[in-house]
């Protein structure tokens, strides 16, 4: 018995290689065939912008990640960065002198508040993901409308220092990706190596076993939901700092672009599946398509139904790998 | 077997009426409660405005609101199984386009409508399918992905152009009045209403609906055919999708891509409010019908003082989730 489970392990494992494998050679197959068409495309001035604008999106897959992880979603984000923005923007533009470590703390505290409000509706009064996120998303967005009282903060209302969080650089990288960068070598270590990290995992593999091994499945799931309102009052900082104007429509429906990338990068809806490395590909390939579409002069009205059509074969594919070696059988919907 | 199952049923809801017959549980019902918000939100309403208290406004109103509102009709079995469709905002969209584009192309009106609502019984029979065969999805994702999908494609088709034009009496749909006081639409959605009540609940196909949502598992090995009742029932959902599309296409006069957007989050609280609980398997039609009057006119009054829209979408945002909590503190929760 033991064994037969040690192998079923080792296939899923490669499975998750195969794929992550497949996914690589997709992006570079995709990178070729768009180098063809616009000589543009593999030069260091256009990866750099790729990795620029790729760095917020990178940044909120992970929250979003652990909250699919326990079989959660989270629609309010694009508005918890809205609300994080517009506050933080109106307090520089009030304080100039704000010191930008200060700003982007203040962000995240937004964000947290947020988060932790949708983790205590979900986790303590039960109320199912979906229609929690929905709800708070209207919430916050409207906030976000009557604090501004519907008007911009623009460019020249924020400081040099202010706007410099996203344009400047250290060792000439940009900061948005030594942001992204050290995000994710610290969620790594945290999903991986710690056990809070593992118990998430847990949670979402079996909310039920979970309970029953001492796990506190309300406090884990309260968590995961704060580390995504966080994570996303963080990209409200960075959005509102790198495009210099903050709207109350900032980043709207910007949530759908995250879960497609999580999806893409392997992690599983139904729970307790997903690796940092795979994510990493998946937002990778995302923001390929962001970036190269337009260079092959793909109109941009094309781009949502792409996007649709992307989440959706990537998650039809990846429930047919599953199928095809079994593994599914182990996975019920509902516990 | 079917017979079989269909006696189980009766018994059951025999038990279940007995039960039921109790006059304290009677009035704690949220039926109750939901009539109390309804009669509280006049009072508001016409304390905030000397003009609402009339019988032409009152109709008036239902105008304003009743589109959406036969989405929430189909909505409603889709959340009884525990599911959910957030695509419906998206098909509106969708079948409402193609509607305007083929009529200025030289279709003919009523084929055009017909066009209509055979593209939202697509697009709701492809949710179907895709959530019938691959049963790892949930609803969510699937939804989700033909949210984006469905609007997408709507965005290919028209770009940021509008679409209208449409003849003088397909505008009757819309705007329309029966005998010069009962909108043509309020005539419609009561018509549906009463056919989706009685499908809900004296039909066997009802029944089902309520066993799926219960157990799904067990429902099948009840003989239920669960994976043909949900791929109908999404079906339909679509359908009315359109139907809605049809409706608003004709109060507006003309049509765009962005049309629509945000009715999922109306439509799911309007039923959730009705005392459908998202964990499926409960939940009754005069529920949700009062909770869709009890929005449409908590809307209509709120606009009738000019609170802004953002401000309306916070209370509606904030509704939907007081209603799922007190339900879930009142009845507790299937999972616990």
């Amino acid at each position: 018995m033991a064994e037969k489970s040690s192998e079923n392990r080792m296939s899923l494992e490669r499975i998750q290689q195969i794929r992550e494998f497949s996914l690589i050679g997709f992006i570079i197959i995709l990178s070729i065939f768009v180098q063809f068409r616009n000589s543009n495309f593999l030069t260091m001035a256009n990866l750099d912008d790729l990795l620029t604008n790729t760095a917020i999106l990178s940044i909120l897959a992970v929250g979003m990640m652990m909250v699919i992880i326990t079989r959660g979603i989270d629609l309010s984000i694009g508005a918890t960065l809205a609300l994080s923005g517009m506050l933080t923007s109106m307090l520089v533009s009030v304080y100039p002198a704000l010191h930008p470590l200060a700003a982007l703390l203040i962000g995240t505290l937004i964000g947290f508040v947020s988060g932790s409000i949708i983790g205590l509706l979900v986790a303590k009064f039960n109320i199912l993901p979906i229609i929690a996120t929905l709800g708070m998303m209207n919430v916050f967005r409207g906030i976000t409308f009557l604090i501004s009282g519907g008007k911009w903060v623009s460019a020249y209302q924020m400081s040099d220092s202010f706007k410099s969080i996203s344009t400047g650089s250290i060792l000439g990288i940009n900061n948005l990706i030594v942001i992204s960068i050290f995000i994710y070598l610290v969620f790594y270590y945290f999903i991986n190596y710690t056990r809070t990290g593992r118990k998430i995992y847990a949670v979402g593999s079996s909310p039920k076993s979970a309970k029953v091994s001492g796990i506190n499945v309300t406090k884990i799931t309260w968590l995961v939901y704060s580390i995504m309102g966080s994570l996303a009052g963080l990209s409200g900082v960075l959005w509102v700092s790198k495009f210099a104007s903050a709207q109350s429509n900032t980043a709207s429906g910007y949530e759908l672009n995250v879960i497609a990338a999580c999806v893409i990068g392997g992690i599983s809806i139904a729970g307790g599946e997903g690796k940092v490395t795979g994510l990493l590909s998946g937002v990778l390939l995302y923001g390929i398509l962001e970036n190269a579409l337009p260079m092959i002069n793909v109109s941009p009205f094309w781009q949502n139904a792409i996007q649709g059509a992307v989440i959706l074969i990537a998650v039809v594919v990846s429930a047919l790998i599953k199928r095809k070696t079994g593994s599914s059988n182990k996975i019920r919907r509902e516990d | 077997m079917e017979n079989k199952l269909e006696k189980g049923l009766t018994f059951n809801r025999k038990i279940k009426a007995e039960k039921e017959f109790n006059l304290k549980d009677f009035f704690l019902q949220w039926e109750w409660l939901l009539l109390l918000i309804f009669i509280a939100i006049h009072i508001m309403n016409s304390q905030l405005s000397p003009y609402y208290l009339n019988t032409y406004t009152l109709l008036d109103a239902t105008m304003t609101f009743l589109d959406k509102a036969f989405i929430a009709l189909s909505m409603t079995f889709v959340i009884i199984f525990g599911d959910i469709d957030i695509s419906v905002g998206s098909t509106v969209a969708l079948s409402s386009v193609i509607m305007a584009v083929l009529y200025n192309a030289g279709l003919s009106m009523p084929l055009a409508i017909i066009v209509c609502l055979l593209v939202g019984i697509t697009a709701g029979f492809i949710n179907g399918i895709l959530i019938v065969k691959f049963k790892e999805l949930s609803a969510v994702i699937v939804t989700l992905s033909t949210m984006i999908l469905y609007r997408g494609i709507a965005y290919i088709i028209l770009e940021d152009q509008a679409a209208g034009g449409f003849p003088m009496w397909f505008n009757f749909l819309g705007w329309g009045y029966i005998k010069n006081l009962i909108p043509v639409i309020l005539i419609a959605f009561s018509v549906a209403a009463v056919i989706f009540y009685l499908l809900l609940h004296k039909t066997t196909f009802g029944r089902k609906i309520y066993a799926i949502g219960n157990n799904d598992i067990a429902s099948l090995f009840s003989g239920v055919k669960v994976d043909k009742i949900k791929l109908i029932v999404f079906t339909l959902n679509g359908f009315m999708a359109a139907l809605a599309a049809l409706f608003l296409t004709s109060k507006m006069g003309s049509t765009r891509p962005n049309i629509a957007s945000g009715y999922e989050l109306d439509v799911i609280a309007m039923v959730v409010l009705g005392g459908v609980s998202t964990s499926g398997g409960k939940g009754r039609m005069i529920g949700v019908l009062l909770s869709i009057f009890i929005i449409g006119y908590l809307r209509y009054g709120l606009g009738l003082v000019n609170v802004p829209s953002q401000v309306i979408l916070i209370i509606i945002g904030a509704l939907l989730i007081i209603s799922v909590l007190v339900s879930n503190l009142l009845y507790g929760n299937k999972s616990e």
